[in-house]
This record gives C-alpha cells, structure tokens and sequence, in this order.
C-alpha cells in the first residue's frame, strides 16, 4: 500500500465540489456515475471527476475505514476490507450467502450470454432453470429486462451483481473464450469415440 | 444388485431410483429437474463396488435411463424436435460438441465468478433501495431576460372593458301589442303580420309576435301561411267557431 501524506482539502472551488460530492455519496445507496454527480452537483463532468480522484486519494484503501471504489460503472463507498470481520458481526450479505452452483452457473450465463429467457438458460446447462432464475431474481442479482417477441422473459444481471462481485462494468469479466482451455479437449474425445464406434 | 434400491442424492430428488422412475411417471416430479448425469454416476459407483457384472440391472438401468433422458429432452427442447431430427448424425455430433464446449466454458466463468465470490467477500457496502429522485428535465430553452419582459409586459396589458349593453334592454310588454290586435281585429277580420309589424324595432317585433302567439293560444285568432317564409295572415275568429276550436283543442 501506498502511503503518500494526505492531501489537505482547502477552501478553493474544487474543495467545495469535493465536499458536495462526499454528501451525495455517503446519502447513495447505490453507485453514483459521474453524470449522477454532475447532475446532483450543477457541475461540469470533468470537473467532477477530477474531484472523484482527489476523493479517491482521500479514501483509499488503508486510509480510512471507508473506501471509494469505482464499481458498476460508477463510484460508491464502501467498508475498508481490514474492517470486514467487524462489519460481519453486525451485517449480512444475503445476496451472496449460500449460492449454489447451479445459482453461479445461471448467473455465469446471465452475465454472458444475457439478455437471455430462461429456454435459453436450460438449452445450455441440460436442465430447467425457472427455480434457480427465481431465486437469483429474489437475491437481486438479475433482473427481468423485457420480452422476446415469442413472449418469454429475458433477463440481465444487475447493478448489485456488479457490486457483489466487485466489477467495475461486465467487461472486467474474464473473455469466455479465454475460459474453459478444455473446451477443446471434448470436441478431440468425441471424435475420438465416433472413429473408434465407426472403425 | 437391486436397481430399485440405487440411492440417489440430487438436487431435485433424494431418495431410491425407483421412487424418483414412479414421480416422474406421475408427473409430480419434472424430468427437466433431474440431474441424469449424476444418476449415471451413482450407478457406475455402484457397479465398480460389485464383484461381478449384473447384465441384467445394467440392460434395465440402460433401458430406464434412455427412457428419462428422452423424456427430459422433449420437456426441455420441445420447439427444437424437428430441427434436431433432421440433423445428419455428423451434423448432430457437431451440435452436441458445440453445446458441451459452451457448457464447459460457461462452467468455468462459474468457477471464476465463485473464485471472485471468495476473494471479494470482504467488501461491506450498503445495500437498501433508495431510488434516485425523479430528474426535473429543464422543458424551456434560454431566454433573453428582455424578452420575456416584453412578453409579460403583453400579458400585463389590462383587457378591454367587456360591453353589458345588451343585458340592459328594454322589452316592451306583449300586453301592449295584445290590445293593439283585439283593436285592430275588432277593426278588420284579417290582417296582413307583416304589414303590422313594420316600422317597429326588433325588440317591438319580437313582442309583437309573441303576443299573436299568446292570442293563437287563446284561440282568438287563426294563423295561415301557404309556404314556409310566405306572408303571415292573422284572422279573427268568430263566437261559433272559436267555441269550436277550443273544443277541439281540449
């Protein structure tokens, strides 16, 4: 960690902004984006996010039991991490407690593939999805997000999602074809039983 | 080995294979719901744990798994029949190597998701709905603060005085105009409405033709026109005829 002297906050115009913006964000209980912050503060976004950086020096990791991160294609404050054992005695983190694997493999395809129905869902894991999407919805993690024209309900993962995982936007997911190398591996053993089965 | 006794534990189902087989046919548990593949697995443990091979549980298990998964194949791709039946089965083992690779990398974003779950499991932050407050969108472009003073100056302007004239008219009464025609058809048996009328203001008129009403009412007079805006004739009616007239009205 990296424990450059504190920037004090004087009384200039971007100090004002600073202040404004630590208000909003402590009241937020939902990532703020630099045009929330522009907007709640009448303000000019570039402007707002060179006070954004000047906060996120001020709550850095280490520095402060609060922390600003970027998450969920905005900023929000969270509980420094060295505090989680503490926060754990007094709060719950329901959305994420107890997830199944079917749950993370919903949420996997959710993320990826989404907006997606729950067909979609169960055409790739082999079986029906409609109780683990319900529980996901119920958690907060995804959400419905319109219909298919055929009527069925599509659905999307949410800004909680994000925030669960510590995402800064759902391009900071891995690439899926950077995923499972062994992919290929199944195709090479299914050839293999078909030529043996044809020999 | 007693196929029947195979104990399960899936997710959807705990319980002996033949238990889950009799759900499944009563239609209280779904095939979709049922993890085929663990059963299999189940199975195979089962048999690696025999001395010998039991042919005929194997054939039996074979039979009743094919069945289930046939089962749950409609149930989860019921559109998808036809497409699939008319695959040739090179083209069926490149649709089944494309869903088990996508399956595979799906799973493995799940693992790295339960990873992430893991190592992000000490960030604290506060959860509760509370919605943004509805943004008031500015409907009117800028404007010149002269301008707007012109506008308001229009609006200021004092409206013109509304003319009440017309409330403070002055009918003359019918009455007047009911004595003028008993005098003049105790004068004359007819008379020509149009002739008597001349001369005299709108608002005289308009009595003046109430009053024949009034006198028609009362079966004095008869009133004739040949043709819708032809001439009004007036004509008084005689002692005989009059008491005529009302008894026939009556």
């Amino acid at each position: 960690m990296d424990y450059r002297p504190l920037r004090l906050i004087g009384p200039g115009p971007l100090d004002r902004l600073v202040r404004t913006l630590e208000a909003l964000l402590v009241v937020a209980s939902q990532p703020l984006s630099v045009d929330d912050l522009a907007h709640a503060a009448d303000e000019y976004g570039p402007r707002v996010e060179a006070a954004l950086e000047l906060l996120e020096e001020r709550y850095a990791e280490g520095r402060s039991g609060i922390v600003l991160e970027r998450v969920a294609e905005g900023f929000a404050f969270r509980a420094a991490r060295d505090e989680a054992a503490v926060c754990e005695r007094l709060f719950e983190r329901p959305a994420d407690r107890g997830l199944s694997q079917a749950a993370l493999e919903t949420l996997a395809i959710v993320a990826y593939l989404g907006p997606c129905t729950r067909p979609d869902i169960a055409r790739v894991r082999g079986v029906a999805a409609d109780s683990v999407v319900a529980g996901l919805v119920e958690r907060g993690l995804i959400a419905e997000a319109g219909r298919e024209t055929a009527g069925a309900v599509r659905y999307r993962t949410t800004t909680l999602f994000e925030r669960v995982f510590g995402l800064e936007n759902l391009s900071a997911l891995p690439r899926l074809d950077d995923l499972g190398a062994d992919a290929g591996e199944i195709r090479a053993r299914l050839e293999a039983v078909a030529e043996r089965r044809g020999a | 080995m007693e196929l029947r006794e195979l104990e399960l534990d899936l997710d959807a189902f705990e319980g002996p294979f033949d238990l889950l087989l009799t759900l499944v046919l009563k239609d209280e548990l779904r095939p979709a719901e049922v993890d085929v593949a663990s059963i299999v697995v189940s199975f195979c443990e089962r048999l690696a744990e025999q001395e010998r091979l039991d042919l005929d549980s194997v054939g039996e298990f074979l039979v009743l798994v094919a069945a289930l998964l046939e089962l749950k194949a409609r149930e989860l791709f019921p559109e998808e029949e036809v497409d699939l039946a008319e695959l040739s089965p090179d083209e069926a083992a490149e649709e089944l190597a494309r869903r088990l690779e996508e399956y595979r990398r799906i799973k493995a974003a799940a693992a790295w998701l339960a990873e992430r779950l893991d190592s992000e499991r000490d960030r604290f932050f506060r959860l509760g709905p509370a919605p943004l407050a509805p943004r008031v969108e500015p409907g009117v472009a800028p404007q010149q603060p002269e301008a707007l003073a012109r506008a308001l100056r229009a609006l200021a302007v004092e409206p013109p005085q509304i003319s009440l004239a017309h409330m403070e008219l002055d009918f003359p009464p019918v009455s007047r105009f009911l004595e003028r025609f008993r005098a003049a058809l105790r004068r004359r048996r007819r008379l020509d409405l149009e002739q008597e009328l001349e001369g005299l203001t709108r608002l005289e008129q308009a009595s003046a033709f109430l009053a024949v009403l009034e006198l028609r009412k009362a079966g004095e007079i008869v009133i004739d026109q040949v043709a819708p805006f032809a001439r009004i004739l007036v004509r008084r009616v005689e002692e005989k005829e009059a008491a005529w007239t009302i008894a026939r009205s009556a």
